[in-house]
């Protein structure tokens, strides 16, 4: 075979991967629009009765709220187990490091019946906290990375103008290290946004706090096969997170790739 | 172990003041040290509360038998024990098996062959199948389960294509998938390529890139074919990204909730109850809250050894 067919071929099955790979995606987009017609009117319909409106206010917030908050822990916990050489620093990154692995079904019982001891189910806070300690499991993993990255000439150069480590952390490091930090973001939203076992058990009663997702397992309970109406909810709530990725396609990518490996 | 080791073997002078300045906690002058417990606080007390307490708690109600509402007895280990003898957990567990084929065996398989047929090349236009083909990954699962409810479905485009093959004289292969008995496992594992398959050609392609061209150079001179090339030249120049990708698989076949739950709810029957699912069916729906915690446990172990074994497997063979 000489080269030129071969590259042909080549393309030639990546492409046909990726036409695989979009295609369940496509389908949605036409069922929801009903192609060829053309016809929207599925998304009012589904926004109307699915609520959608309601829930993804609620999935903002969640999100929104669970991002930050985890995003300045990791930084600080990062920080210092990246530069700092304190006893007990090894042990405490592997406690973090063994949170990677730990699966929201392992802990899911427990925090239900925790919470609604502690009047915390059906609450904002209960969805909030637990989803920060496993975003902070990573950030705190992916900080440490980026902050030992850092030259220890920096930190010093830093010390000797008399700048606190406080100081040093978000004057210095935090603005050079926007990459790395927006990589993490970007990947904490979308596994708050996509989260969907949690708010499950722990909203289990009040609808008005129902996420997106929630809300679609929902609206698919009430239209089992209207597949234009279940197309057009599962487009809203996949809808925020496909478009970031698209813009930031090589952040989302080299995070998720690396989470799983380094260390 | 070291420092004991330096304890025991005190020597005088500047060396061991050397050595104290090495140690944890004593840096420099003016290096933050012991201030790091407090940068790390505020990280360690929401892990600690939300998950690595939930996980303790966890563990000590899967001793018990408990319904959620009355008074808990003594199990001991009888939930473990259960998750093998219950026939129907038993059914869940082998289909997590299975599972784990479709979702990390096939997709690093197909995938790794169809790269390493193209490393021959330079691949134009990487960025955008890069991005295509990584894509099912960061579409929420529960709308990825209402897209493959509609791709299965009667007048779906896979029994429309079965239909069509029908037409032309083959035997008519069309189901109700998601409802079939024998089909339901498979299908559901079918939507598992899909997302993995994508995650794994990303990573090989992006490996094979690095693979320094002189050896596939060197490998030609030596007369090597394509086979000969594969084994002595691409396969061990993507030990570590075959590892990430068998590892962010199966642990995506681990935890398998979001799509049974909207696609099949473990049925028809139990034939797609998994593990992920039955921790959630025992405790609220047939109200065995130990016996669902005994199954989360195994599962977090689960995802730990095959975690850390894919990784061992491939630092093994480093050294």
């Amino acid at each position: 075979m000489n080269a030129r067919a071969e590259r042909f071929l080549n393309h030639a099955i990546l492409a046909l991967f990726a036409v695989i790979a979009v295609f369940p995606m496509i389908g949605i987009v036409a069922q929801a629009i009903q192609l060829p017609h053309a016809d929207f009117s599925a998304f009012g319909t589904a926004w109307r009765e699915g609520h959608f409106a309601a829930y993804l206010r609620n999935s903002v917030i969640v999100t929104a709220v669970t991002v930050v908050v985890a995003a300045v822990f990791s930084i600080m916990a990062g920080y210092a187990l990246g530069t700092m050489r304190f006893r007990g620093s090894a042990a405490l990154f592997l406690l973090f490091l063994a949170g990677l692995t730990i699966p929201t079904e392992a802990i899911v019982v427990p925090l239900y019946f925790d919470l609604r001891s502690a009047g915390l189910d059906n609450s904002y806070a209960g969805l909030i906290l637990p989803q920060v300690a496993m975003s902070v499991a990573f950030g705190t993993f992916w900080m440490r990375a980026y902050f030992r990255s850092v030259p220890r000439s920096l930190l010093e150069a830093a010390r000797i103008d008399g700048a606190s480590s406080w100081t040093t952390l978000w004057r210095v490091l935090v603005p050079i290290g926007r990459p790395a930090i927006l990589t993490m973001l970007l990947l904490t939203t979308m596994w708050t946004w996509n989260e969907f076992l949690l708010p499950l058990v722990i909203i289990n009663s009040d609808e008005g706090l129902r996420t997106a997702p929630l809300g679609l397992s929902f609206f698919q309970g009430s239209h089992k096969t209207d597949y234009s109406l279940l197309m057009a909810g599962a487009l809203i709530i996949a809808a925020p997170v496909v478009i970031v990725y698209v813009f930031l396609q090589r952040q989302f990518i080299a995070g998720m790739l690396s989470g799983a490996v380094k260390e | 172990m070291t420092t004991v080791a330096r304890r025991k073997t005190p020597k005088a002078g500047r060396a061991a003041s050397d050595r104290r300045a090495a140690r944890p906690g004593s840096g420099p002058p003016g290096e933050p040290g012991r201030i790091g417990w407090l940068y790390a606080l505020p990280a360690l007390l929401v892990y600690g509360a939300f998950l690595l307490w939930p996980l303790a708690r966890g563990a000590q109600f899967s001793l018990y038998h408990w319904d959620g509402l009355g008074e808990a007895t003594w199990a001991g280990l009888s939930n473990y024990t259960a998750t093998w003898t219950d026939p129907s957990l038993r059914g869940a567990f082998g289909h997590l098996l299975v599972l784990i084929v479709f979702y990390s065996v096939l997709p690093c398989c197909i995938a790794f062959v169809l790269v390493a047929a193209m490393s021959r090349t330079k691949i134009r236009g990487l960025t955008f199948f890069r991005t295509v083909l990584f894509l099912p990954q960061v579409v929420a699962m529960v709308a990825v389960a209402v897209a493959w409810r509609w791709v299965y479905s009667a007048d779906g485009p896979v029994n429309t294509v079965l239909g069509w093959l029908h037409a032309i004289g083959l035997p008519d292969w069309r189901h109700g998938w998601f409802g079939d008995f024998t089909f339901a496992l498979p299908a559901v594992g079918v939507v598992g390529t899909w997302v993995g398959i994508g995650l794994a050609m990303v990573l090989f392609l992006a490996g094979v890139q690095k693979i320094p061209r002189e050896l596939y150079e060197a490998a030609r001179i030596d007369g090597a074919g394509a086979v000969r090339e594969f084994f002595a030249v691409t396969l061990p120049g993507l030990r570590r990204e075959l590892a990430v990708a068998l590892t962010l698989t199966s642990i995506m076949a681990i935890r398998n909730f979001d799509l049974i739950y909207m696609a099949t709810s473990g049925g028809p029957g139990d034939a797609t109850k998994v593990p992920a699912y039955e921790v959630y069916n025992r405790t609220f729906n047939t109200g065995e809250v130990g016996l669902g915690c005994a199954i989360g446990v195994t599962l977090a172990v689960l995802a730990f050894a095959v975690t850390a074994g894919i990784r061992r497997l491939v630092e093994g063979k480093d050294a």
